[in-house]
């Protein structure tokens, strides 16, 4: 009933100790390569707070800087451990430190394949922070004399520029907001009283972009305004032009990046949650196979190493039965349980 | 009459020896330094290749690049030579080298110091390459369908952009050339054909540029067109307008940023300089004081010193080499040679 056995000669003893010392090393260079990895994407998602509506999304930045923190230590204790294990009298002293050891290392562990999944849960919920942020930025674009809000058209300025990409969904968002701040409107002309009458809220409305939009990859000069008005410009069709100004929206571009970084993390830590895995699964066999050893008086003697000493629904029973008692869920059923285990026993 | 003479105790000469063995060590990394800081010039005046005229700026990171290379060879024989040096049966094989080993070294320093002076002396011919690029560059922006030319428009565009600057020399460039090609201009509008008449060339010119010029941190739209005319646009006057457009021109952001990069390469190479000259005056002591030892006694001190005789005496001595080698003249040159020759040897046995 013991979960993958595996015979453990002295010399095989040997050669897992010493290769357990060396990936635990590797592992701890890997906890903290997840670490930085962590403080990277944090400082990603920082540099364009000023678009997103919420911080969710920073849980997975913040997960990974704790469990590579968290990985440090647990294999820094392997090698540790694993130092001390070929000396049979210095190995017992690590007995009573190596069950809680047990629960912090496969919780951390856990964690870190449970933020992989999250990196690509998470999308939906950035994908909506963005919508809302880009919406506010565009509609607070004008005020750049408010205070709190006059870095906004500056804000959406570089990030267009950068991202090569114009508006929330697409470029049509520009036609929806009122972009040019009243102070820079002559409300003497027919033209600035025409369009503010159009609408019930009064915004002067327009078929242009700002010049953030336009696509240095033109061929011709960047047409910005009167962009669906086809006899206002020379040889212009609108259904027809893709290369004046960016076709992507904002929102797009960066959740592309985003979800980029995300991949190319996720599959590192991936990487990095195998290699912690093989250190726990190592140090568990020399753990059990030095365990045969103590108290023995020749150390040299071929022991057995397993994984779990009674099958894996048993082991999950055994630490469940006590909580369920503890906590008095089911009194009749878990007395029965108790009753069927000791008959076992 | 040797210059700067020291006293070397065998624990010195050891000393010496292992401290010239880490030494030659850094200066081999000094060396792929500065090769590297070549290369990495060279890739940031390649990236702008487009907007400088000639390539005669490129002799700075190529100097470099060069220099750099010889540099970890000489090192690494130097590191050699002294690995070799404490063993006196190894060392004399090495003793040959030794003298074109200094003259290479003594090169080295010399082209160093060179680049270093080559990148403030040619900033002269960087601003005019740049001049007649981006001259260029901005003439021909409007020829997308010209073959050769269609990326200038994109170029400068990016180069606008990225480095917040507008025109040649600031944003009136742009007014005294046609920037929007004849494909997108509508002939029979009477705007179009006022302006095309109104000059002798018959080019559309106005008071207008392109929307890289724009300033992302101006409080205001960007405004691209009618600059000079304070009535096309509400609350505008062009006389105090100073955020709408980037002020700067690109020839001097582009002139800054390349002198901002040499100064920030200069006291570098300046450095791996003194290194180089440390390890050269360090070797010359570690052979004149192992060439003193007295091969019956070898733990005995010996004297080291960087000439034998003084400066003025050893450039002498190598002049009359240099006559005695080409054979130089006739018959008094040569007499008064061997004349002062010996004239010399006198003093010097005296």
């Amino acid at each position: 009933m013991v979960l993958m056995k595996m015979k453990f000669p002295f010399e095989k003893r040997m050669k897992l100790a010493q290769g357990l010392w060396l990936l635990s090393w590797i592992a701890t260079l890997a906890g903290a390569f997840t670490f930085t990895l962590g403080c990277f994407l944090k400082t990603e998602l920082r540099r364009r707070a000023e678009v997103m509506d919420n911080t969710e999304i920073h849980a997975v930045p913040n997960t990974l800087m704790i469990v590579g923190l968290a990985s440090l230590g647990i294999n820094y204790f392997a090698g540790r451990m694993c130092q001390d294990a070929l000396d049979a009298g210095r190995f017992p002293r690590w007995k009573t430190f190596l069950q809680p050891y047990w629960g912090v290392s496969l919780l951390f562990t856990l964690l870190m394949l449970t933020t992989v999944i999250m990196s690509y849960a998470m999308k939906g919920n950035l994908e909506w922070s963005l919508k809302i942020g880009l919406k506010n930025g565009i509609r607070f674009y004008k005020d750049t004399d408010t205070p709190g809000r006059c870095f906004q058209k500056q804000t959406i300025d570089r990030l267009q520029m950068e991202f090569q990409c114009c508006g929330n969904t697409d470029f049509k968002d520009w036609f929806e907001v009122q972009w040019i701040s009243n102070r820079y409107l002559d409300f003497s002309s027919k033209e600035v009283k025409d369009r503010v009458k159009s609408n019930v809220d009064g915004r002067y409305l327009f078929d242009g972009v700002p010049f953030s939009c336009c696509n240095p990859s033109s061929p011709r000069p960047c047409i910005q305004d009167r962009l669906t008005n086809n006899s206002a410009h020379y040889n212009y069709e609108h259904q027809t032009e893709e290369l004046n100004i960016y076709i992507r929206g904002c929102r797009e571009a960066l959740v592309n990046y985003y979800m980029g970084l995300m991949n190319t993390i996720g599959a590192a830590v991936l990487s990095i949650f195998l290699v912690q895995s093989s250190v726990l699964v190592s140090l568990r066999y020399l753990q059990t196979a030095m365990e045969a050893v103590a108290g023995q008086e020749n150390t040299e003697i071929e022991t057995e190493g397993y994984l779990l000493e009674k099958g894996v629904k048993e082991t999950i029973m055994e630490y469940v039965t006590p909580v369920l008692v503890f906590l008095q869920l089911n009194q009749v059923g878990s007395e029965d349980a108790e009753a069927g285990e000791t008959p076992a026993k | 009459m040797a210059l700067l003479k020291l006293q070397f105790p065998l624990q010195r000469r050891v000393r010496l020896a292992q401290g010239l063995w880490l030494l030659s060590w850094l200066a081999v990394l000094a060396g792929a330094f500065t090769f590297s800081l070549g290369v990495y010039l060279k890739t940031e005046l390649l990236r702008r290749a487009e907007v400088m005229d000639n390539t005669e700026i490129h002799v700075v990171p190529n100097i470099l690049m060069l220099v750099g290379l010889v540099t970890m060879g000489i090192n690494l024989f130097a590191g050699r030579v002294c690995q070799d040096s404490l063993d006196s049966a190894r060392f004399p094989p090495w003793k040959p080298f030794l003298l074109p080993w200094y003259g290479l070294a003594w090169m080295v320093c010399v082209w160093l110091l060179s680049a270093v002076v080559l990148s403030y002396a040619l900033q002269g011919h960087l601003e005019e390459s740049l001049k007649v690029g981006l001259r260029n560059g901005i003439r021909f922006y409007r020829d997308t369908d010209v073959p050769g030319r269609c990326f200038q428009k994109e170029t400068i565009d990016r180069l606008q952009m990225e480095l917040r600057c507008c025109g040649n020399t600031n944003y009136r460039d742009w007014f005294e050339v046609q920037w929007i090609s004849n494909r997108y201009l509508d002939f029979t509008s009477k705007e179009v054909k006022d302006r095309v008449r109104s000059n002798v060339d018959g080019r559309y010119l106005m008071d207008g540029v392109p929307f890289s010029c724009c300033n992302p941190g101006s409080p205001r739209p960007c405004l691209q067109n009618h600059l000079t005319d304070n009535t096309a646009h509400y609350n505008y006057e062009h006389q105090s307008e100073e955020l709408n457009l980037y002020n700067r021109g690109c020839r001097q952001a582009l002139v800054d940023y390349y002198m901002g990069l040499m100064n920030t390469i200069g006291p570098g190479i300046l450095s791996v300089i003194s290194l180089q000259m440390s390890v050269l005056v360090s070797l010359r002591y570690l052979q004149t004081s192992l060439d003193g030892v007295d091969p019956e006694n070898p733990e005995a001190d010996s004297e080291g010193y960087i000439l034998a005789k003084g400066v003025k005496e050893t450039m002498m001595d190598v002049k009359n080499i240099m006559f005695k080698l080409l054979q130089f003249g006739q018959v008094e040159a040569g007499d008064e040679a061997e004349a002062g020759a010996d004239g010399e040897k006198a003093a010097t046995s005296s």
